[in-house]
């Protein structure tokens, strides 16, 4: 059983499944340009609604562009720790970890997101602390858009989950459905990711945790999906249209 | 594979490049344009294809050479850096008249520079690369989507024209994801590949590709049948999109995603009551001097929005003969120019709000 969770600060360390954000370790996983960190970053958000400490991790060694670190200012403005390589935005483009990051299992008080760069080799920095994971519990969340062709069908969305397992030494806890084309997305198009999503779960012994996705097109989702929505706000924009 | 998908320009360019038929792709990873290789790494093997990370730049140009010999569709891709190292083949390739289409997404120089979008290669592209008289036709696109034509079609100039093709796009336009159909649209009807080094099975006599010409009255004449081609391209194969320019006082030039961010700027000009459009090159070489020719009598001013210190615009000076001013405008180091920077310079221009 989880406790005392009404008073901002115990964690579960069991096995209990259910979308309560009761782990203390959350991570987030997926194909590169599948919305990781754009869910990641709502995800912080919505932790930190429930928990006093919530700390953010820019994992990402794989892509330079579109991380976590480039919201620092907006996360840390309301109040969640950004722990980020001191090149994340810089015109160094090497993979690096932050220099902090062993605070991330240092610190049990705090809730932490990580937010892991793209496919097998970016998840391959999870391998170093998997021992840590593993003892601690944790939630491992597949962020999956079936309109990325390479994970447009359910045996491609289990290769790379299997992939991504191999790499990081843990397994996933949970599919996030959040397929989508940006601007054009309609309802039935979240509805067909969300089948092939299901049917991958279930290949996988898995469940799918969340459908994450904009408010406008999660509304006109079934009941039964709407229980799963995860509304999100788009942070990773240009601040103009093309 | 006609129904919507959310890709980068870099996945766009690699799947529309095996849909074009290209099965070898030798590179060497450098950011923005890496996930052109990851991409062929993860599909190549899949279509019987051969997705080949070289020990260099200069390899990969080279196995380039040699598939292209070969009679293959080859592609390779860099970045700005990689591209230089590129350039040696490159001129190989152009004196031999292979074709060949090599991609630059570029980014911040010169030397190492910078990861973040840049459009300074623009004279490498245009003039520069290797060495010796040859020219490289050079597609622009601005969107996603227009990658994937252009890509198809960069094949076939290529084979028709028996030359190197260069797709160039900014970082941004690498990295960028946007919902994409991989429609090819219409292919060309290509010549065979008679001259390709596949074996003559004693049927033939030897196919020989070799850029080294003993005496200098031959090498002309060879280089001379090239220019003769490059003058049948320039009056066939020029690209340009015109937006809003019927009724414009004003033209802004632009190619790639920096053409977009303009037209933002061109509707809060024209609410503000200056009349712009804007001329988009999509062939840079060769460069589309008709279009601007079009409008050198109709307009007062011409601005060049480009990202680098001004690269294109000589090309717009040429193009117009001095008939119309031509002023520039442009970020360069990785900064891409803001809608309002861009409205502040044509008001410049304009003499201030009408």
């Amino acid at each position: 059983m989880c406790y005392n969770l009404s008073n901002k600060r115990g964690f579960c360390s069991g096995k209990e499944s259910g979308e309560t954000m009761e782990k203390r370790i959350h991570i987030i996983v997926g194909h590169y340009g599948s919305g990781k960190t754009e869910f990641a970053i709502n995800y912080a958000l919505k932790l930190k609604e429930k928990y006093d400490k919530v700390m953010i991790a820019d994992l990402d060694i794989v892509n330079p562009y579109f991380r976590t670190h480039d919201v620092k200012q907006l996360l840390e403005e309301k109040g969640i720790s950004v722990l980020a390589s001191p090149y994340a935005g810089t015109n160094v483009d090497i993979p690096s970890l932050p220099h902090n990051i062993s605070s991330l299992f240092d610190d049990k008080s705090s809730a932490v997101v990580l937010d892991v760069g793209g496919d097998e080799d970016g998840a391959i920095v999870l391998g170093r602390f998997s021992q840590q994971i593993n003892a601690e519990g944790y939630e491992m969340y597949f962020v999956v858009n079936t309109f990325r062709p390479l994970t447009a069908d359910v045996d491609s969305v289990c290769e790379m989950i299997d992939e991504i397992e191999a790499a990081s030494r843990l397994k996933v806890t949970g599919i996030i459905n959040n397929s989508n084309l940006q601007h054009l997305t309609e309802t039935k198009d979240v509805a067909a990711g969300q089948a092939i999503c299901e049917a991958a779960a279930e290949k996988k012994g898995l469940r799918v945790a969340y459908i994450a996705g904009l408010s406008a097109v999660l509304e006109e989702l079934d009941d039964a999906e709407k229980e799963k929505a995860f509304p999100i706000e788009r942070f990773l924009d240009l601040g103009y249209t093309f | 594979m006609a129904e919507k998908v959310l890709v980068k320009g870099n996945e766009a360019l690699a799947e529309a490049a095996i849909l074009s038929g290209c099965r070898h792709y030798f590179g060497y990873p450098i950011t923005p344009q890496t996930e052109i290789a990851a991409y062929m790494a993860k599909r190549m093997p899949k279509v019987g294809g051969v997705f080949l990370q070289a020990e260099s730049e200069v390899a990969a140009a080279n196995m380039v050479f040699g598939a292209a010999g070969a009679g293959a569709r080859a592609l390779t891709s860099s970045s700005s850096p990689g591209i230089s190292l590129k350039a040696e083949a490159l001129s190989y390739i152009a004196g031999c008249d292979l074709p060949c289409v090599v991609v630059n997404i570029v980014r911040a120089g010169p030397g190492l520079g910078g990861i973040q979008p840049a459009q300074s290669d623009y004279f490498q592209a245009t003039k520069g690369h290797g060495h010796g008289d040859y020219q490289m036709i050079v597609l622009a696109p601005s969107s996603v989507q227009e990658i994937i034509h252009l890509t198809a079609d960069a094949f076939d100039l290529a084979d028709l024209y028996r030359m190197p093709v260069m797709i160039i796009g900014d970082g941004m336009l690498g990295q960028m994801m946007e919902p994409v159909e991989f429609d090819l649209g219409e292919r060309r009807k290509l010549p065979e590949k008679t001259w390709a080094t596949t074996g003559t099975e004693k049927k033939r006599p030897h196919n020989v590709i070799n850029s080294l010409i003993m005496n200098p009255d031959d090498l002309e004449a060879c280089v001379r049948e090239r220019y003769e081609r490059y003058e049948l391209i320039k009056e066939k194969e020029a690209m340009a999109e015109e937006y809003m320019m019927d009724d414009a006082d004003f033209m802004i030039t632009a190619y790639g995603t920096t053409a977009r961010i303009a037209k933002n700027a061109i509707a809060e000009l024209r609410e503000k009551g200056i009349k712009v459009g804007l001329v988009r090159p999509i062939t840079l070489w060769p460069f589309p001097e008709k279009v601007y020719q079009k409008y050198q009598d109709k307009v007062s001013a011409i601005l060049s929005v480009e990202m680098s210190m001004g690269q294109m615009v000589d090309d717009v000076k040429l193009a117009v003969s001095g008939k119309v001013p031509v002023h520039f405008f442009g970020r360069t180091g990785g900064n891409v120019p803001y809608p309002a920077e861009i409205v502040e310079a044509m008001e410049k221009i304009a003499g201030g709000d009408k």
